[in-house]
C-alpha cells in the first residue's frame, strides 16, 4: 500500500472540489484531490450552465457576487474561457401574482447592488419580438452570464494541476478516519493519504463521509433534466426563465437552444443513473413553445442529466464540520452550485488557511440539520417522487 | 390478451406480425416509413411508374411475395405507418404519429428496426453529391431518381456492386466500383461465403456484369479525396499499388456495409456487446431473438443478415414470444428456422470479414477531415482534446468535450469512425473506447409535437 501525505485531501472532483483545490494551491497548500470517476462527470458537467444572480436565496448574495467576480475573470484565472458569456438573464412573469414575486426578487437583488431592469409588455415585445404574448412582465439583469459546464471542471482541474495539485481520477474513497490530529484517507485501489485537513465535496455521495464523523444531512440524489435542440438562427441572447418554474432556456451562438425542465428526477447514485423520463421531455418542449412560439418547428435532438445532491431547504451545506476539527463540508448544492462554485472554493481556502473568510457562510452550516428543517416550497414543487 | 407491438414493417416485422396474427394475437405494427417493405423491399412513391421487377432483378419474386403477404395481413392488424418511435420506458412506447406525440402500451415488444449505412469519412466526404449507398438506393426505389449521371461507388460492401448494377440499368454511367479491402481478404473469406452459394453467386454476377460492361472494379484502394467546387467533380483514390487514380464523376455513393439501428433495443433493456467481425456494438439475444423479458429482436437491427435472414428471424422472434406466452409452436419448424438463420448470419459474418471495415485507414486519417458533420467537428479536435491533461479517453466523455456525435444524428453516422479515432488516439482496442450511450429521443422531434400545455 502506497502512503502519501498532504496538507489537504479533497474528496470529490466536481466543480466545488476543483475550485477549492485551485485556490488552496494558490495559497501554497499541498493538495490531493480524489475523484471516484472523472472530474466534472456528474452535475458539475451536465447542468444548465447558468451564472444567474436573479432570484437567489437572499443569504447567498455576498457569496454569489464574490463568485461572479471570479467568473468574470475566468480566462485570466485558469487560462481557458470555457465559453463564458455575459448575456444577461430575463425573468418572465405570466400574471400579476408572478409579477409581484418578480418585484420581490428584484428588490433583494438591488439591495445587494445589482442593476435590475423592469420591463412591461410593450418593451418586452420591442426588445424580444419573438416572445409570446403570455409574458406580461419581466426583469432583466445584464450581469448574469453563462458558461459551458462540460468544459469548466476539467479546465479548472488542469489549472489546479499546473499549480501542483495532485488529481487522482478513477479512485473510490473507501475509508476516511481520524489519524492523530488529522485524517487518513484510503481508496479502493490501495492508495493511502494522511492529511491535516479534509474537504468533503463528494456531492450526492457526501453524507457517507459526514456520517463517519457523527453528522448527517437529509440529502436527495436527483438529476436536473436537460434538453437541447438542433441549431436555429441565433436570436436569443439572454438566458430566459419563466418564474413559474416551467422552463429555463438559452441559445448558444452555434444556434442550439439548451433548456431545462422541472420537476427534477430522483436519481440512482449506486448504479449512476439519472434518467430523463420522456414525459418530462414533452413537458419541457411544451413550456418552451409557450414562451417562444417561433421555435415550434425546432427539433429537440438530445437530453441528458447528472446526479447531484438536494437538501429539503434547497440550500447547500458549506463550512466546517461541527463535530470534527479539520473537516470541511461543501455539498448539497441543489441545482445552483455552478454559479457559486468558484466563490465556495475561494471561501473554503480562506477558512482552511486563514481560519476565517470575509464572506458570511453561517446560513449554510450543517448544524441546521440538528433541528427539523423546513421543507422549501421550491423543493416540493421541483421534485417528483421525493 | 397480451398487447403486442411490432416496430418496423420490413421483412422481419411483417413476418413476425403474420405469425402472431395466425395464432390469434392482436398486433400493432408501427413503422416509420410511408409504405411497408422496409429499405430493401421499398415500394416506389404512389403514382410513380417504376419497373420494380427490372430493378429488383433476381429478388423480384420475393419483393412481390412480401407485398402480397402484407396486403393480406393488413386487415388483421393495427398498422401505423409514418409513426416514429422516439422513446421506450416502462413497457410504453413514445411515438409521434401525424405530427402528434402519443404513447402505446405493450406487454411484449418485437423490434425489427433495420439498419443504416456504416460510413467512414475521408477528405471531402461532406461535399454535396456524396451520398450514402442506402441513400442512393432510396432515391432510386422511392423516387425513381439517380444521385448523378456519372457515379462512383466507394467503400467496402457487396451492396456497392448491387447498387451499381441497379444504377446502370437505369442508364447511369458507373465510373468505378472501388473497394478498400484487398482482393486477397475476399478470397480468404470464400469458404465462409460458400455457405450461401446462391447469394455468393448473385454478388459475383453483379461484379462480373460490371466488369463485362467495362466498369473499373478496384480492390484494396485508399480513398484520398473528393474534389469539387461546391459539388462533387472527381474522386481521387490510391490503388493497391499506391498509384493515384482520378475518376471524374458528379456523385459518389459511399458505403461500408450496414449498422444496426439498436437505439430502441437499448432503451428497452437490451445489453450490447462489441462484435469484432463487424466492429460494431450489437445487441445480445438468444438464438430466437430474446433480448430481455418481453423484448424480442429481429432482422438487421438484431444482427446484420440481409433480407432473407430478416424474414427468418422475424418468424423465430414471433415463435419465441408465442412460447413465452404459453402457446405451443411447431418445434420442427422452429429448428429449421434456427438452422437457416445460423447459416444466413454465418454468411454475413463471412461478408463482414471479406468486406472489412478499414480500421487502419480510418485511424490514419489526417487531422483536418470532418468527422461529425452535424456539429462540424474535425478529427484533429478529437486528438487534441484527448492529448491534453486530464483529456478524455472514453467515447462519451470525448463527445462531451468535443461535441462529436452530439448533433442531429446523435452519432448514428459518425459513431463507428469516432470509435476508431478514439481507440487509435488512445492506443487501445476498439471495445475499450466504450460505446456512445443512447438517450431518447432517438431521432429529433419538433417542439410542436408535444401539443399545447393543459
Amino acid at each position: 500500500m502506497s502512503r502519501h501525505t498532504a496538507d489537504v485531501v479533497i474528496v470529490g472532483g466536481g466543480l466545488i472540489g476543483v475550485w477549492t483545490a485551485f485556490f488552496l494551491a494558490r495559497r501554497k497548500q499541498r493538495v490531493v484531490l480524489i475523484e471516484k470517476g472523472v472530474v466534472g462527470a456528474q452535475s458539475s458537467g451536465t447542468n444548465f450552465g447558468n451564472l444567474r444572480l436573479q432570484g437567489r436565496f437572499p443569504g447567498q448574495y455576498p457569496l454569489s457576487l464574490r463568485s461572479q467576480a471570479l467568473w468574470e475573470e475566468i480566462e485570466a484565472l485558469i487560462g481557458e474561457d470555457c465559453e463564458f458569456a455575459q448575456t444577461g438573464h430575463l425573468y418572465l412573469a405570466y400574471d400579476d401574482e408572478e409579477r409581484a414575486k418578480l418585484e420581490g426578487y428584484a428588490q433583494v437583488s438591488e439591495s445587494h447592488g445589482l442593476a435590475i431592469e423592469r420591463l412591461g409588455p410593450s418593451e418586452l415585445r420591442k426588445r424580444w419580438p419573438w416572445l409570446s404574448e403570455r409574458a406580461v412582465a419581466a426583469t432583466f439583469s445584464a450581469r448574469d452570464a453563462t458558461a459551458n459546464p462540460r468544459l469548466v471542471t476539467p479546465a479548472v482541474a488542469r489549472a489546479a494541476r499546473a499549480l501542483g495539485v495532485s488529481i487522482i481520477e478513477n479512485a473510490c474513497v473507501t475509508d476516511v478516519a481520524r489519524s492523530g490530529d488529522g485524517f487518513a484517507v484510503k481508496t479502493a485501489d490501495g492508495g493511502h493519504w494522511n492529511c491535516g485537513t479534509l474537504v468533503n465535496a463528494a456531492g450526492a455521495w457526501a453524507v457517507a463521509i459526514a456520517e463517519r464523523f457523527g453528522e448527517t444531512a437529509p440529502i436527495v440524489p436527483a438529476g436536473p433534466p436537460q434538453f437541447v435542440t438542433e441549431p436555429f438562427p441565433y436570436l436569443i441572447e439572454p438566458s430566459i426563465q419563466a418564474i413559474d418554474g416551467s422552463v429555463i432556456f438559452r441559445q448558444i451562438p452555434r444556434g442550439n437552444i439548451i433548456l431545462a425542465g422541472y420537476p427534477r428526477t430522483v436519481a440512482d447514485p449506486v448504479n449512476h443513473r439519472a434518467p430523463v423520463p420522456p414525459a418530462k421531455t414533452l413537458a419541457a418542449m411544451r413550456a418552451l413553445a409557450r414562451v417562444a412560439p417561433i421555435l415550434a418547428q425546432c427539433h429537440v435532438i438530445r437530453v441528458w442529466s447528472g446526479i447531484e445532491g438536494y437538501l429539503p431547504d434547497m440550500i447547500p451545506v458549506i463550512g466546517p464540520s461541527l463535530t470534527m476539527p479539520g473537516l470541511f463540508h461543501a455539498f448539497g448544492f441543489c441545482g445552483h452550485g455552478f454559479q457559486i462554485g468558484p466563490g465556495v472554493g475561494l471561501c473554503l481556502s480562506e477558512m482552511i488557511v486563514d481560519g476565517t473568510t470575509p464572506t458570511p457562510l453561517e446560513p449554510f452550516s450543517i448544524g441546521r440539520f440538528r433541528e427539523s428543517v423546513a421543507v422549501s416550497e421550491k423543493f416540493r414543487k421541483e421534485f417528483d417522487g421525493a | 390478451m397480451a398487447e403486442i407491438v411490432v416496430v418496423g414493417a420490413g421483412p422481419a416485422g411483417i413476418n413476425a406480425a403474420e405469425r402472431l396474427c395466425a395464432h390469434g394475437h392482436r398486433v400493432v405494427l408501427v413503422d416509420e416509413g410511408r409504405q411497408a417493405g422496409g429499405q430493401g423491399y421499398r415500394r416506389p412513391s404512389p403514382g410513380l411508374d417504376l419497373d420494380m421487377a427490372a430493378l429488383m432483378g433476381t429478388e423480384a419474386g420475393k419483393y412481390e411475395a412480401l407485398h402480397a403477404r402484407f396486403a393480406r395481413l393488413l386487415p388483421q392488424i393495427d398498422y401505423r405507418p409514418q409513426t416514429l418511435v422516439w422513446a421506450v420506458e416502462d413497457r410504453t412506447l413514445h411515438v409521434v404519429q401525424a405530427g402528434v406525440a402519443a404513447t402505446l402500451r405493450f406487454d411484449a415488444l418485437v423490434l425489427a428496426t433495420g439498419a443504416m449505412d456504416k460510413i467512414a469519412p475521408f477528405p471531402g466526404w461532406t461535399l454535396p453529391g456524396v451520398f450514402t449507398l442506402g441513400g442512393a438506393q432510396v432515391a432510386l426505389k422511392d423516387q425513381g431518381c439517380l444521385i448523378g449521371r456519372r457515379v462512383a461507388f466507394l467503400g467496402s460492401s457487396p451492396l456497392l456492386a448491387l447498387a451499381a448494377a441497379q444504377y446502370r440499368k437505369l442508364g447511369c454511367e458507373i465510373v468505378a466500383i472501388a473497394d478498400t479491402t484487398p482482393f486477397a481478404s475476399k478470397l480468404a473469406a470464400l469458404p465462409a461465403l460458400a455457405r450461401s452459394p446462391r447469394t455468393l453467386w448473385r454478388g459475383l454476377s453483379y461484379l462480373g456484369g460490371a466488369m463485362l460492361a467495362g466498369v473499373p472494379v478496384l480492390h484494396g484502394v485508399t480513398p484520398v479525396e473528393v474534389v469539387g467546387d461546391g459539388h462533387v467533380e472527381a474522386l481521387i483514390l490510391r490503388d493497391r499499388r499506391g498509384r493515384g487514380r482520378h475518376f471524374s464523376c458528379d456523385a459518389i455513393a459511399l458505403g461500408y456495409g450496414l449498422k444496426p439501428e439498436t437505439q430502441l433495443a437499448e432503451l428497452a433493456g437490451a445489453t450490447l456487446h462489441f462484435d469484432e467481425a463487424f466492429r460494431l456494438w450489437l445487441p445480445q439475444c438468444d438464438a430466437d431473438g430474446r433480448a430481455a423479458p418481453g423484448l424480442y429482436l429481429a432482422g438487421d437491427g438484431a444482427a446484420i443478415g440481409g433480407a432473407d435472414a430478416a424474414e427468418t428471424s422475424g418468424g423465430l422472434a414471433a415463435m419465441a414470444l408465442l412460447v413465452d406466452l404459453g402457446s405451443p409452436v411447431d418445434e420442427r419448424a422452429r429448428l429449421a428456422l434456427r438452422r437457416r438463420l445460423a447459416r444466413l448470419r454465418g454468411f454475413q459474418k463471412g461478408l463482414a470479414k471479406a468486406f472489412a471495415w478499414p480500421v487502419g485507414q480510418i485511424r490514419a486519417l489526417p487531422d483536418d477531415v470532418m468527422l461529425c458533420r452535424c456539429e462540424e467537428v474535425r478529427i484533429g479536435e478529437i486528438r487534441r482534446a484527448m492529448a491534453q491533461q486530464l483529456g478524455p479517453v472514453e467515447i462519451n466523455r470525448v463527445k462531451a468535450m468535443t461535441r462529436c456525435g452530439m448533433g442531429r444524428c446523435q452519432g448514428r453516422v459518425c459513431g463507428p469512425a469516432l470509435q476508431e479515432i478514439v481507440a487509435g488516439a488512445a492506443g487501445i482496442a476498439g471495445e475499450q473506447a466504450g460505446r456512445l450511450r443512447v438517450q431518447a429521443p432517438v431521432k429529433p422531434i419538433a417542439l410542436c409535437v408535444a401539443g399545447e400545455a393543459p
